[in-house]
């Protein structure tokens, strides 16, 4: 006799454990289906929590969940080979609880929110696969599992099955990925002591810092990559749109970028020393709203990764992540109580609830950097280039008059870019971001 | 089954447990090595502990002892002529037909008894699965402590210093039993070395009754089933080795391995991770839970040097390392290293080593 | 008839994967898993509960997370599953170990007679394959370890014949229930749990035992007070005083290298040259 139940969600991952966290909370019956050994196991992320997210779903995380350092510091680095040109903001009002952005170990995150969802009542199956949705004509009544007797029912299945989902493929509600709208990105681990770690980048106990870098060091590819402090370790990473690997003549690998960057003068004193303890690769969705997909249909949402809610140009992820998982839940949560079926009707106000979210709108505001990006890898070479040479004439005391220095600098821009360029770099850029 | 003697009140030692030795367990002396036989023969192993024992009874000053069980058709006074040989100065002897093949009731009972009739205070025992059976009934029974699997045996003050890898082999731990007798430890085959044998050496000889009869006994020995002529890969003897580890990357890659070992007319050998890949069968493991091996010359090419492995092989007399990462562990412990692509290097290596000694033959002949 | 299984809860120290580029070994965020061995003691049992049908009762010692390894184990089908947990069975060794073991079987047992105990051949993180033979002892069942095969078990007659791995050879022995066996890895190829299953372990509620529970009569021999053997220190190894001796691939030609290397080899140790060129000329 095959199981029914309120809701199924499919995937582990942070989308998945808010779904079911929120859906399970408010007393519906709901299973989780994993396809890795245990959650986590598939998942791959810089490793940046967002507290705001979190604490809409779990409001007293802080009181157990795994954190490694709450963030003061965020430094934004422009490389060329040897330099970098950088922005930092640092401030003690970060020092003032609540923390509004913590450094986290996916791991051991992953297994703490997986608890806290089989506490709240959901049952967790792993190492189980869905194979397809069941369904009738447009409808989807559940899934089946590469498992005998493997098919299970619900009133509403969530996919939250991360950026290589099939499911919605197999089920027709969109289309392939695009490597236009996916970027490959790697990263290491790095052991570090604790006391080494907060004497280099000068950070107390638990005060942590990230860096963003972008530049030369994906040699014109639309990427950037990253640094962060946890407690005794140091996440570095770095990512590229796959179709940039792919046409990029020098046939330059992920991992060859991340040495390249270890190596970068301004990056290698900050690791010396750390042990590689730990590798991995993944896959971000990042074509922006344009790439989102249909999101609900009867029966069926789709939540956190699947749908492409990804804001690159903020390297934010896991917190639209939970918010899609949350909102979702909301919206049956609400029907239930409503006692509305799932349909597409229903399901729609799932759609609108994001569409008056953060995760939408800022969605919207960015939609068109991607191809903007895409098409001016000047941002990428020349720009960092031509502002570390900037930044080197002018703080370089050398006996030549500022005058000078100052017109060789916009005359270096002007060169190398001409001045109707600029001008159009500086439209597109505003254009794409406004 | 005797009982074995109590230790008296019990003073508090670290976090309440007790670490004193009491006196009545202070007055166990000796050390004794379990002699493992199987049809004629005695394992090589327990040989290799009578040597690590002669040292441990050295620095005691004490005697050291073999025990023999066996049936009493069976050659135990020859062995025993091996056992001086080796270093014994005595050895136990409970002969009964009950002993006739490995069992674990009766050879428990015997080794149970003799061990409380003449009170050793250090037990080694081979890590094969005899010994294993064995020792971990024994001391249960004795309610002492066993420490398995050691890779290197010392004296701490009076007491036996038994260290052995620990967390996954990433470290190594050194552990004791302070406060119980005797204090027991397994060791696995070529671990220890081969000790020098002296056939002019004498030692005298202590005979036990078992006191068990077949009708006692529950388990029943009902035919021993001889393995098939396999085809022995005799790695832990071998003088010549070449090792490939998971840097080789793929299955495929292996063939350089035995391109080179046939050169060489060596052994090949695998890393853990490399033998769970299924690219080589698990009896050509080295490393702490494959086989240990002491070549004359080990080339290990895409081996980390994880402490796994490394204690399976770090006796070898000569270790040369290929890895393309200069700051892995093996490089701290071989005698030659090549930082590089083993799949570059393999071929070439294979090669120049053909060349060379081609030479060589030519020249003799 | 009513079978145990003792389970231990381990971390996966064979999730060893080697980074692409450095070939380094990486360890870290290792999960916990059901000691490998183990399982094969497992699917035997649930193997003689589809013949002789009865009961599958596992027992783990361990920390609160052990639950999961449990419910695995409940997936694959078995009846029962109680952990023994307690703080004061932290620091145990296999002795302390077997101590606890035996007294939670023996409680086992009193609910309905225990007529089997499977326990897989040695721990991956342990190693030492003490632990069943103590077991076996305190509870006085005939031990029979790394066995490969049960070849037949007459549930009337209380009589079992099983093959046991021996150096060189298999020693086939004939005993009685109860008996306590280590199984051998290799010996059989774990069952795949249906959906029904893993709904049922996703479920099951796990008993849990503290020592109370466990039947323990003397407190002074589980945990640390109850082991023997003491950890005197923990190291790293000894790096060798001498360095091994260099060379760079990219710095030089490989032909350079291997050039080097042979002569250096053979100019330090003559004896291997002598040794590798009798291999080649036999």
């Amino acid at each position: 006799m095959a199981e029914q139940f309120d809701a199924i969600v499919v995937g582990a991952g942070p989308s998945g454990n808010a779904a079911a966290y929120t859906l399970a909370k408010a007393g519906l019956k709901v299973l989780q289906i994993e396809r890795g050994e245990y959650p986590g196991s598939k998942n791959v992320q810089g490793a940046i929590l967002y507290a705001q997210a979190l604490e809409q779903i779990i409001p007293d995380f802080r009181d157990d969940a795994p954190l490694e350092r709450h963030i003061i510091e965020q430094r934004m680095w422009m490389l060329d080979e040897a330099s970098f040109v950088g922005t930092h903001y640092r401030s003690d009002d970060y020092n003032k609880p609540p923390y509004n952005r913590y450094t986290i170990i996916r791991a051991q995150f992953d297994k703490w929110f997986s608890s806290k969802v089989r506490e709240a009542g959901a049952l967790l199956i792993c190492e189980t696969t869905v194979e397809y949705l069941i369904m009738d004509g447009h409808r989807v009544r559940g899934v089946h599992c590469d498992r005998m007797g493997g098919d299970v029912f619900a009133d509403v299945v969530i996919l939250a099955d991360g950026v290589n989902s099939t499911l919605a493929r197999k089920a027709g509600f969109h289309g392939e990925l695009s490597s236009k709208n996916v970027a490959l990105a790697v990263k290491e681990i790095l052991f570090l002591p604790e006391e080494t770690i907060q004497a280099r980048f000068n950070i107390k106990e638990d005060e942590g810092v990230v860096i963003e870098l972008m530049g030369t060091v994906t040699e014109g590819m639309v990427g950037t990559g990253f640094l962060y402090t946890n407690k005794d370790s140091l996440t570095i990473g770095v990512g590229c749109m796959l179709g940039d690997f792919t046409s990029n003549p020098k046939k330059t690998t992920p991992y060859q970028l991340l040495e390249k960057l270890k190596r970068h003068p301004s990056v290698a004193p900050l690791i010396e020393g750390g042990e590689m303890k730990e590798y991995c690769a993944h896959l971000i969705p990042e074509g922006g709203f344009n790439a989102v997909p249909k999101i609900y249909g009867a029966g069926w949402m789709i939540v956190g990764d699947s749908g492409g809610f990804v804001n690159a140009a903020h390297r934010e992820g896991s917190n639209l992540a939970m918010t899609t998982g949350r909102l979702a839940a909301e919206t049956v949560i609400a029907a239930k109580a409503a006692g509305k079926p799932m349909n597409e009707r229903t399901l729609a106000a799932y759609k609108d609830a994001l569409d008056e979210s953060f995760v939408m709108k800022d969605l919207k505001k960015y939609r068109r950097l991607p191809e903007a990006l895409e098409s001016s890898p000047q941002f990428f070479t020349t720009y960092p280039e031509l502002v570390n040479r900037a930044a080197q004439t002018l703080f370089t005391v050398d006996g030549v008059d500022k005058m000078t220095k100052q017109r060789d600098v916009l005359g270096s821009f002007r060169s190398a870019r001409s001045l109707r360029g600029l001008l159009g770099d500086a439209i597109k850029l505003w254009r794409a971001t406004r | 089954m005797s009982e074995a003697p109590k230790p008296a009140a019990r003073p508090a030692g670290r976090a309440g447990r007790n670490t004193e030795l009491s006196e009545a367990l202070k007055a166990y002396k000796g050390v004794w090595v379990f002699i493992e036989h199987d049809r004629g023969h005695v394992n090589p192993v327990s040989w290799e502990l009578m040597g690590e024992g002669r040292k441990l009874a050295d620095k005691l000053q004490v005697d050291l002892a073999g025990v023999l069980m066996g049936g009493p058709d069976e050659p135990l006074d020859a062995f025993s002529k091996e056992a001086y040989a080796y270093g014994a100065d005595r050895c136990y002897f409970v002969r009964d037909p009950v002993l006739k093949g490995y069992r674990n009731e009766p050879f428990t009972k015997g080794l149970t008894d003799l061990v409380n009739k003449h009170q050793p205070e250090i037990m080694l025992l081979g890590a094969t699965t005899m010994g294993r059976d064995l020792a971990g009934s024994v001391a249960t029974t004795l309610g002492t402590g066993l420490t398995a699997d050691c890779t290197e045996l010392n004296i701490d003050g009076r007491a036996l210093a038994a260290t052995r890898p620990t967390f996954g082999g990433s470290l190594l731990c050194t552990i004791m039993t302070l406060a119980y007798r005797p204090q027991m430890a397994t060791i696995r085959p070529r671990v220890m070395q081969m000790p020098r044998r002296d056939d002019t050496r004498q030692g005298d000889a202590v005979e036990m009754a078992l006191g068990l009869i077949e009708t006692d006994i529950v388990t029943k020995l009902i035919e021993f089933i001889p393995d098939a002529n396999r085809n022995t890969v005799n790695l832990a003897y071998a003088d010549v080795i070449v090792t490939g580890g998971k840097g080789l990357k793929m299955a495929d890659n292996f063939k350089l391995i035995w391109d080179l070992a046939r050169v060489l007319g060596a052994e090949v050998g695998g890393t853990r991770p490399v033998v769970q890949a299924g690219w080589l069968p698990a009896d050509r493991q080295v490393g702490q839970t494959g086989k240990t091996v002491r070549p004359k010359l080990y080339i290990a090419a895409g081996v980390s040097g994880a402490i796994q492995h490394r204690v399976g092989m770090e006796a070898s007399d000569v270790i040369v390392a290929i890895n393309t990462d200069s700051n892995a562990p093996i490089f701290d412990f071989a005698h030659y290293g090549i930082v590089g692509n083993a799949m570059q290097v393999l071929p070439v290596l294979t090669e120049a080593f053909r060349s060379h000694l081609d030479k060589r033959i030519r020249k003799v002949a | 008839m009513h079978i145990v299984v003792c389970i231990k809860q381990v971390p996966d120290s064979a999730q060893i994967r080697v980074h692409p580029v450095t070939n380094t070994i990486m360890r870290q965020g290792v999960p916990a898993i059901v000691n490998p061995y183990d399982l094969f003691a497992l699917e035997e049992a649930l193997r003689l509960k589809d013949r002789f049908g009865g009961r599958v009762t596992m027992l783990c010692m361990g920390p609160p997370q052990a639950e999961e390894a449990l419910r695995k184990c409940i997936s694959f089908g078995a009846t029962d599953a109680i952990l023994v947990t307690d703080r004061a069975f932290a620091g145990a060794d296999t002795l302390a170990t077997s101590y606890a073991l035996a007294a939670a079987i023996r409680k086992i047992g009193q609910e309905q007679v225990v007529d089997l105990v499977f326990t897989g051949k040695q721990t991956i993180d342990g190693d030492t394959a003490q632990v069943g033979p103590g077991v076996a002892k305190r509870l006085g069942m005939n031990l029979l370890t790394y066995v490969s095969r049960i070849a037949e078990v007459d549930e009337d007659a209380r009589r079992l014949k099983v093959e046991r791995r021996a150096e060189g050879g298999v020693q086939v022995l004939d005993s009685t229930l109860p008996s306590l066996i280590t199984m051998l890895e290799g010996t059989n190829e774990m069952r795949f749990a249906s959906m029904d299953d893993m709904l049922r372990a996703a479920r099951f509620p796990v008993r849990r035992w503290n020592k109370e529970d466990a039947g323990i009569e003397d407190v002074a021999r589980i945990g640390l007070k109850g082991s023997p053997t003491v950890v005197s220190k923990v190291f790293g190894p000894t790096p060798r005083s001498v360095k091994a001796d260099m060379q760079v691939v990219a710095d030089s030609s490989v032909n350079d290298v291997t050039l080097n290397l042979l002569q250096k080899l053979f100019t330090a140790h003559p004896a291997i040259e002598e040794e590798l060129v009798q291999r080649l000329s036999a």
